[in-house]
């Protein structure tokens, strides 16, 4: 032990001190993108998120008013909310769904699964403002498809657009929608590599497909659900251009979310150092998302 | 994954092979299975596939029968009425070759950037690269969305508001196109780089000359995830655009979109047309697009 020890430690040093200048030259490029758009901004946001700035001129630092003005600002919860509910509803949805399509397409009984999958993955491709527009086009009150459909089985009109919370119903399910194609992918990638054997000493046991799926395939691809969930959650709580396009945030103001509170308050109201403050909680609520999924991952690796 | 997958194979093949034996009770069975799982597959495909196809067939309606009932799925007299009102109103033309610059030059310096620093982050080892590392992957917890405010301040103090540069140099640095370079460049055995080391070759044309042509499949994966990010980007060049010479093809659609009252013929045209290259593109590609492992801190 002892005389390995030197031997170890010995090699990294040579190799440092070989080579220094190639690998700085080859990130370079990056370094100076870092520090100019992710470092400094960081910095100057969090600075701003204490002082009355509106993007010109001279600003007071004004301590830590801006987070408590947040936290009595009626609009500022709502979106808050809103944007939780939202979450909260889409990453179940899309979770459920990405599951199912990938099993059934990585299914040996399944026909035609190449070009099915085409069909799952054309709406990933879609710009979130596209489908946006379908969407609205669908769900249209007076002239949609989904209503006229409703129309015609006897039901009668509902109102997507001008009732807040079906409008949100909607876009969650535009949204699910939307990200099963990338969902999807990472599942299917998932369930392929859960070997076989399993699968077939089952089998033998005497276990149907779907004592097999609860039993294998969902423990076997825990690591897998939870980036799924994590990537859906953060995704969620950035939502902003299928809102923009589908309803803009209505009826009124009643589904504007976070990132369109932090959009109209720092850009429309030129309130800089308020919504650089919003922004700091919504990047607190991320990092806590994220955190708690690594415990809850750590936890289940552990088992 | 090739490992996986060859258990699968043989297990096809046995399956192939009992059948061949036994026709009647194999084809039997395969059959009761295959029905369920088929059908349930092309029904879920249906549900996906449907609002595109309700979307794209009415876009080919002229605009007077849009609304007209008892709706139809087929246009009863197609055009591309909407189309040309599309591509005439608001510049669409200027939209586009806006959009394709943003996307063509994004995408060429992200591939860049990010394959050299993915070699670096691979090969060497460095405390200021294990550093740059824990940076990188701070990105991925700090999305742009949360730092909107500063970072348009940022590229305004810089110059580059109301300029397409100011949407391109931000989108170049990508969390995980450093990271699929990364997970590349570490599969690559380290014999290759010792080997022609003793050669006498120098660092940098070490990774131009090998290492840079080995790595095609990734830059080809990046650059199809890439030009689809900024094809599809809208809140950023919203912000860094004023002039409306500049503007994107998303910003286009969605200003139609967010009129008092909606053109639907003239916003569906327009919607179609913006969906075109992505879609040529995938169909092209689709190979890379669905190999890509793509599992780790993605972000656009």
């Amino acid at each position: 032990m002892t005389k390995r020890a030197p031997d170890v430690s010995a090699s990294p040093p040579r190799r440092r001190s070989k080579y220094t200048l190639a690998p700085l030259v080859l990130i370079a490029a990056n370094v100076v993108l870092f520090a100019l758009f992710f470092v400094w901004p960081a910095v100057i946001g969090l600075v701003y998120s204490f002082t009355n700035y509106t993007g010109v001129g001279a600003f007071q630092f004004v301590g830590l008013d801006n987070y408590q003005h947040l936290f009595g600002d009626s609009t500022f919860f709502d979106a808050l909310t809103r944007t939780l509910l939202y979450t909260v509803l889409f990453v179940p949805l899309n979770f459920v769904f990405s599951l199912l399509i990938a099993n059934v397409l990585v299914s040996k009984h399944a026909k035609g699964v190449s070009v099915a999958r085409v069909f799952f993955f054309i709406p990933w491709l879609l710009s979130p403002i596209v489908v946006g527009v379908l969407w609205r086009w669908l769900f249209g009150e007076n002239f949609g498809l989904v209503n006229y459909l409703i129309e015609k089985v006897g039901g009668s009109a509902v109102p997507w657009q001008s009732n807040a919370d079906l409008s949100l119903i909607v876009v969650v399910v535009a949204a699910s929608w939307a990200w099963t194609g990338f969902s999807m992918l990472l599942f299917i990638a998932a369930i392929k590599n859960v070997p076989v054997s399993y699968y077939e000493a089952a089998a033998l046991d005497g276990a149907g497909p779907w004592r097999q799926f609860f039993s294998i395939t969902l423990p076997s691809i825990a690591p897998t659900s939870f980036i799924v969930i994590l990537l859906n959650t953060i995704h969620g709580m950035k939502e902003y251009p299928l809102f923009a396009s589908l309803n803009n945030g209505g009826p009124g103001t009643s589904n504007n979310l976070l990132v369109q509170y932090i959009y109209q308050t720092g850009f429309k109201a030129g309130q800089i150092g308020y919504a650089s403050a919003a922004s700091f909680v919504l990047m607190l609520i991320l990092m806590a998302v994220a955190i708690i999924q690594l415990m809850v991952n750590r936890r289940v690796e552990n088992r | 994954m090739t490992t996986t997958d060859m258990p699968r194979k043989a297990d096809a093949d046995s399956a192939r092979a009992v059948s061949r034996k036994r026709p009647r009770g194999a084809v039997g069975g395969g059959l009761r299975r295959a029905v369920p799982a088929t059908t349930l597959l092309w029904v879920l495909a249906a549900l996906y596939g449907l609002p595109v196809l309700w979307f794209v067939l009415s876009s080919f309606k002229p605009a007077g029968d849009l609304f007209s009932l008892p709706l139809t799925l087929f246009p009863e007299d197609p055009t591309v009425s909407g189309y040309k009102a599309a591509w005439d109103s608001a510049n669409f033309s200027q939209y586009f070759i806006n959009t394709a610059i943003v996307c063509v030059l994004a995408t060429i310096l992200t591939v860049g950037v990010s394959c050299c620093t993915g070699y670096a982050l691979a090969k060497y080892d460095n405390k200021w690269l294990k550093v740059f590392f824990v940076g990188i992957l701070a990105t991925t917890m700090l999305p742009g969305e949360v730092m909107l405010a500063p970072q348009f301040l940022v590229v305004r103090d810089l110059g580059l508001y109301n300029s397409l540069a100011g949407i391109i140099l931000p989108a170049v640095l990508t969390a995980t196109g450093c990271f699929m370079f990364r997970q590349f460049f570490l599969t690559v055995p380290d014999e290759l780089i010792e080997a022609a080391r003793i050669d006498g070759a120098r660092e940098l044309s070490i990774f131009l000359r090998i290492m840079v042509p080995i790595s095609r499949p990734i830059m080809l994966t990046l650059a199809i995830l890439s030009f689809q990010w900024r094809w599809n980007d809208y809140i950023w060049p919203l912000l860094m655009l004023n002039d409306p010479e500049k503007f994107t093809v998303q910003i286009g659609i969605q200003s139609l979109v967010g009129a008092q009252n909606i053109n639907w013929s003239v916003v569906l045209g327009g919607s179609v047309i913006s969906m075109i290259p992505l879609i040529v593109v995938f169909l092209v590609f689709q190979r890379y697009v669905m190999n890509a492992n793509i599992n780790a801190g993605l972000k656009d």
